[in-house]
């Protein structure tokens, strides 16, 4: 397996038009530096939900459709749009918005899948879907309905995807060398006849009507305000190339990282690999000397997408998960002993993901809700198997696995909403308050949410098997207590430093914000259970079912109040996210019900297990 | 006696106490949807005891015991428990540093409830302050020559008058808006007549608005007054902090420049800030409502304020750029001390002085500003609270408690298996 993930990381060499290096060119995206590589796969899995293009979707697998990745897509609907607008790449779920476009439904015949549409599909009846968009935009996003909702993100879709597409050049120019030739050419009279017309003298008509054209296409590309390509050179920084080309008759020539982008685009509309890997050979040498930091922090987050770190470590987190948890019915010590070298494994890889995430952006691991989600899931695991080696059990294990693998699923469609390396705006600016209060507090979430998973295991593991003896329910009881033991710590230590970080940058300790409410929230409970369990007012079963409820309260926690819409920490109100959220509020409340049913209906313990009977010692254990 | 101190010591009552924590909070959490961070604050944090909660725009009634009741009972049961079950053992010694650790949090934020003031601090480059403006707390001054006399907002309660040795005039108060509007009266489109053809409410219209409920806004109030010597009046006027707060005139005048063209706004601008003046006895006194001042026995001037965003982010959509970082440089001038220095205050970095802290809060300073032509300003957040070391003192107590115990329990643990297996 390992050997599998190794194997993954080199891609193949691509034979003829260098995509792979394309990927690696920097730029400017939302305020930092990344590689096209990245802009790419953001980009299609905004608007495709995945990270590469299928181009024959209607084709089943064993029918070997033509998958080509992110970089290929962008370079071409960049530089060689006649062949992008074909691609089906627009994702359109809702039948009613299908429907309304008048899009073909599923038939092989038709070369349609009845999900994935193309640019050249939907252009046409653009001016219907306008209507319709022009109607929603005025309803506020939380009381749109699910049509709706998809008519709104179909809009920003094809909003990135203009963009994208007027990038490098105008997103109509169909030979863009020339084009640009034509207009070099065409600047000196352009602007004799430009200042003529201002100064109301005659002016040659011909030349102000072509100049002015130029003109008003280089402003619908830099008013779009796609990437900045334009690499710096002498006193201009990082350029949006719709700007370069407006700054050229104002003395700022054209330079030759431009020409590069255009020779590229004409290399690649026109086929001639040869000619396109020379003109992007000629842009790296000369970003290499002179962007030296740019290129190499692109390379390696390229890299980085291209390990696909967190996607390889759930797929193992699975198989390993399910190892451990039938470990627990034929008690078989090597399926035990398998599951928990994958976990391992895919700890170890899931590690990679953290720290190369950590020194790419510069930063602790948790910047934002994706990483968070990162981070959970990374720390929970790493408690499962300190709890398994401790234990052998199998349930340290099925625990990590399991979280392991939410936590990734829930940062993967996080990742849905745009960059998750974004930059960190005025006051989160502190890497020092960020480890000191937010990865600090987001441990405490992972202890919480650990022992919440214990509970639920020997409740449905209690309730519905047979399987959980009194030694284990015993080992099972303490292994809670001690991690809300450890939750407690780390939420009260995280609580209190997020006071004197507000402390620190607003003169307020604290503030009553939903958050910092949600924070304490989770200390509170943690308290009161270890209080419940020292004045021996819970035992066991207790312990399980109040640690369930530590689930709920870090869910509302993590996700719940930002949904509140108000507060410092607010993200903004998602339905799906509101609806899974509920979902698992809900069903951790029908979990306790099912653990406070009566012993007799348990099918373990059916004889009574030592610890129900009273502790000798009623002190603080 | 024995009954009560059983009572306070029990650990059913911090349960409880932590029960009760939780639903507070919650429910707390949940109503600043409807209330607000400052109602939902006062309702149920800063309370003794909750009567009805709004969620989601319904009225729920239950009797929840609030804040400070709930802080109350616990430091009172903390207290109790250590002082009768105080005992040194290793084994506890842990759980009471972090008991103790609490004890000085709750002390702690009461105290901070109790004293600390949170005021503003607004200059543009290059003008000095030795004063302080209170964000919650608003005063009527009359100026008559170099004498300064403010009268509390709080004491102009509605439909009383208010008297002062200082001033030959009563003032009737007829009506006291929280926070109100104000708009310019454009002479054809005025519906109703003006509240008074006295000074500014001739040329603009003053009402009441509903109060604010966010935390990055502030209620701008209003008063209309009339003045009263003991043989006649002098007339009813307004007076609001839309007008005696320069900072609020620039939000006017700005607000007014998009749509009229900043040649009428900057002239709405200073109809808004003329001042307004009554003669009694052959003296003049002018008069306007602002933020109270609070002056300190120093002064700060703004040196310059600098605003970076993260390059390319300025756009036409998004004029404001995703700030990168805030900072001003200021001079500290203290005639007392003799001192004359320069500090930097920038997110995360305040300046600790003289008993309070200045805060980087809010800054007028980027690219749009420079473009308007308007001069880079900002302001800072002063805050005094002589408990702000509680904090840090309470998380190192609880920590390093909940640490020796998390450890002592690890060795045992790790000892007891270690007896089992051999």
């Amino acid at each position: 397996m390992a050997v599998w993930f190794l194997g993954n990381l080199q891609p193949a060499k691509d034979k003829n038009f260098d995509f792979n290096e394309f990927g690696q060119l920097p730029a400017i995206d939302k305020g930092r530096i990344v590689p096209l590589d990245t802009i790419a796969r953001n980009s299609l899995l905004l608007i495709r939900e995945k990270q590469t293009l299928n181009t024959e979707p209607w084709k089943s697998w064993n029918g070997h459709p033509r998958i080509i990745s992110a970089t290929e897509w962008m370079a071409n609907l960049m530089m060689n749009p006649t062949v992008a607008d074909a691609w089906p790449v627009f994702r359109i779920d809702n039948p009613d918005l299908i429907s309304l476009l008048k899009l073909p439904e599923k038939d092989t015949a038709k070369q349609s899948d009845g999900k994935h549409y193309s640019w050249n599909q939907i252009q046409p009846v653009l001016s219907v879907f306008d209507k319709e968009n022009s109607r929603i935009r005025a309803i506020e996003p939380s009381h749109r309905t699910a049509y709706e909702n998809s008519v709104s993100k179909l809009e920003q879709n094809l909003f990135v995807y203009v963009q994208l597409k007027n990038t490098v050049q105008p997103g109509d120019a169909s030979d863009w060398p020339a084009e640009l030739g034509d207009f070099e050419a065409l600047i000196p009279a352009g602007v004799a006849a430009a200042e003529a017309q201002q100064a109301g003298k005659l002016f040659n008509q011909t030349n102000f009507a072509a100049f002015a054209g130029y003109v008003q296409e280089f402003q619908y590309m830099a008013n779009l305000e796609p990437p900045l390509i334009v690499p710096p050179n002498g006193k201009q920084d990082w350029r949006r190339m719709g700007d370069a080309l407006l700054a050229a008759p104002h003395g700022t020539p054209i330079d030759n990282a431009m020409r590069d982008y255009a020779n590229m685009a004409g290399a690649l509309a026109g086929n001639k690999p040869d000619a396109f890997n020379a003109a992007l050979n000629d842009l790296r040498s000369r970003l290499i000397s002179q962007q030296t930091k740019a290129m190499a922090k692109a390379r390696a987050e390229v890299f980085f997408n291209q390990m696909e770190p967190f996607y390889n470590a759930m797929v193992i987190y699975v198989l390993a998960g399910l190892l451990a948890f039938f470990s627990w019915f034929n008690l078989s010590e090597l399926l035990r002993r398998s599951s928990v070298w994958l976990i391992w494994l895919a700890f170890a890889i899931h590690t990679v993901g953290l720290v190369y995430r950590m020194v790419l952006e510069g930063r602790p691991p948790v910047t934002n809700l994706y990483s968070s989600a990162i981070f959970i899931g990374w720390g929970v695991v790493l408690l499962g198997l300190i709890l398994e080696h401790l234990y052998k059990n199998g349930i340290g294990g099925v625990a990590a696995s399991v979280i392991g693998f939410i936590t990734l699923i829930i940062a993967h469609h996080l990742a849905l909403e745009g960059d998750t390396m974004e930059m960190m705006r005025a006051v989160l600016d502190s890497n020092f308050w960020l480890t000191i209060h937010v990865v600090t507090v987001t441990i405490g979430y992972v202890g919480t949410f650990l022992s919440g998973f214990l509970g639920l295991i020997y409740i449905l593991r209690g309730l519905f098997t047979k399987t959980l003896d009194a030694a284990t329910g015993k080992a099972l009881g303490r292994m809670i207590y001690g991690v809300v033991c450890f939750a407690t710590l780390f939420s009260f230590i995280g609580t209190v430093t997020g006071g004197i970080w507000a402390d620190q940058s607003w003169g307020r300790f604290w503030g009553w914000d939903p958050k910092e409410n949600g924070a304490l929230i989770i200390v509170l409970w943690n308290a009161l259970i270890l209080h419940l369990r020292w004045g021996g007012h819970i035992r066991e079963r207790g312990l399980a079912l109040c640690a369930v409820g530590g689930n709920i309260v870090t869910g509302w926690s993590w996700f719940g109040v930002n949904m509140l819409g108000i507060g410092l920490h607010s993200y903004g109100f998602t339905q799906a996210a509101f609806f899974w959220l509920m979902l698992f509020a809900v069903s951790q409340f029908v979990f306790i019900a099912l653990g406070s049913l009566p012993m007799k209906l348990w099918r373990s313990f059916q004889t009574p297990p030592a610890s129900e009977i009273p502790p000798t010692d009623q002190s603080l254990v | 006696m024995k009954k009560i101190v059983d009572f306070f010591i029990s650990l059913k009552l911090t349960v409880v106490l932590l029960a009760f924590a939780i639903v507070l909070v919650f429910v707390g959490t949940l109503a600043q949807a409807d209330e607000g961070l400052y109602g939902a604050q006062a309702h149920y944090f800063k309370q003794w005891i909750v009567i009805g909660a709004h969620i989601f725009g319904h009225e729920i009634p239950l009797i929840l015991p609030g804040g400070y009741l709930i802080g109350t009972l616990l430091l009172v049961n903390l207290v109790c428990t250590h002082i009768y079950r105080f005992q040194f053992t290793w084994k506890k010694l842990g759980i009471q540093i972090a008991h103790a650790g609490i004890i000085v949090l709750l002390v702690g934020q009461l105290s901070t409830d109790l004293l600390s003031r949170e005021l503003q601090m607004h200059f543009t480059e290059g003008e000095t302050r030795n004063y302080s403006d209170s964000s919650t707390d608003f005063e009527l001054i009359f100026v008559a020559g170099d004498q300064v006399i403010s009268i509390p907002y709080k004491l102009l309660k509605p439909g009383q008058e208010v008297e002062t040795a200082a001033l030959p005039f009563a003032i009737r108060v007829k009506a006291r808006w929280h926070n109100s509007d104000v708009n310019f009266r454009a002479p054809m489109l005025a519906k109703a007549p003006a509240l008074t053809t006295n000074g500014i409410a001739a040329n603009f219209d003053f009402k009441r608005a509903e109060d604010i409920k966010t935390t990055d806004q502030r209620n701008i109030p209003s008063v209309v007054i009339e003045l009263l010597t003991p043989t006649n009046s002098l007339g009813t006027w307004v007076a609001s902090v839309w007008a005696g707060d320069p900072a609020l005139v620039d939000t006017v005048r700005s607000s007014y420049a998009q749509s009229v063209g900043m040649g009428m706004a900057q002239t709405i601008a200073s109809q808004l800030a003329a001042p307004q003046t009554v003669t009694v006895g052959g003296k003049q006194y002018s008069f306007t409502m602002r933020p109270m001042r609070i002056y300190h026995p120093f002064s700060l001037t703004l040196l310059k304020a600098t605003h970076t965003v993260y390059p390319g982010t300025i756009t036409p959509t998004d004029p404001e750029g995703i700030p990168k970082d805030f900072r001003s440089r200021v001079r500290i001038d203290n005639p007392q001390t003799g001192e004359k220095r320069e500090v930097e205050i920038s997110m995360n970095h305040p300046l600790r002085y003289g008993g309070f802290t200045f805060y980087q809060y809010q800054m007028d300073a980027g690219q749009l500003t420079r473009q308007a032509g308007r001069a880079a300003s900002s302001v800072l957040s002063v805050v005094r609270n002589p408990s702000w070391l509680t904090p840090y003192v309470g998380c190192t107590m609880v920590g390093v408690g909940m640490v020796i115990q998390f450890v002592y329990h690890l060795i045992r643990f790790i000892t007891k298996r270690q007896t089992k297996n051999t």
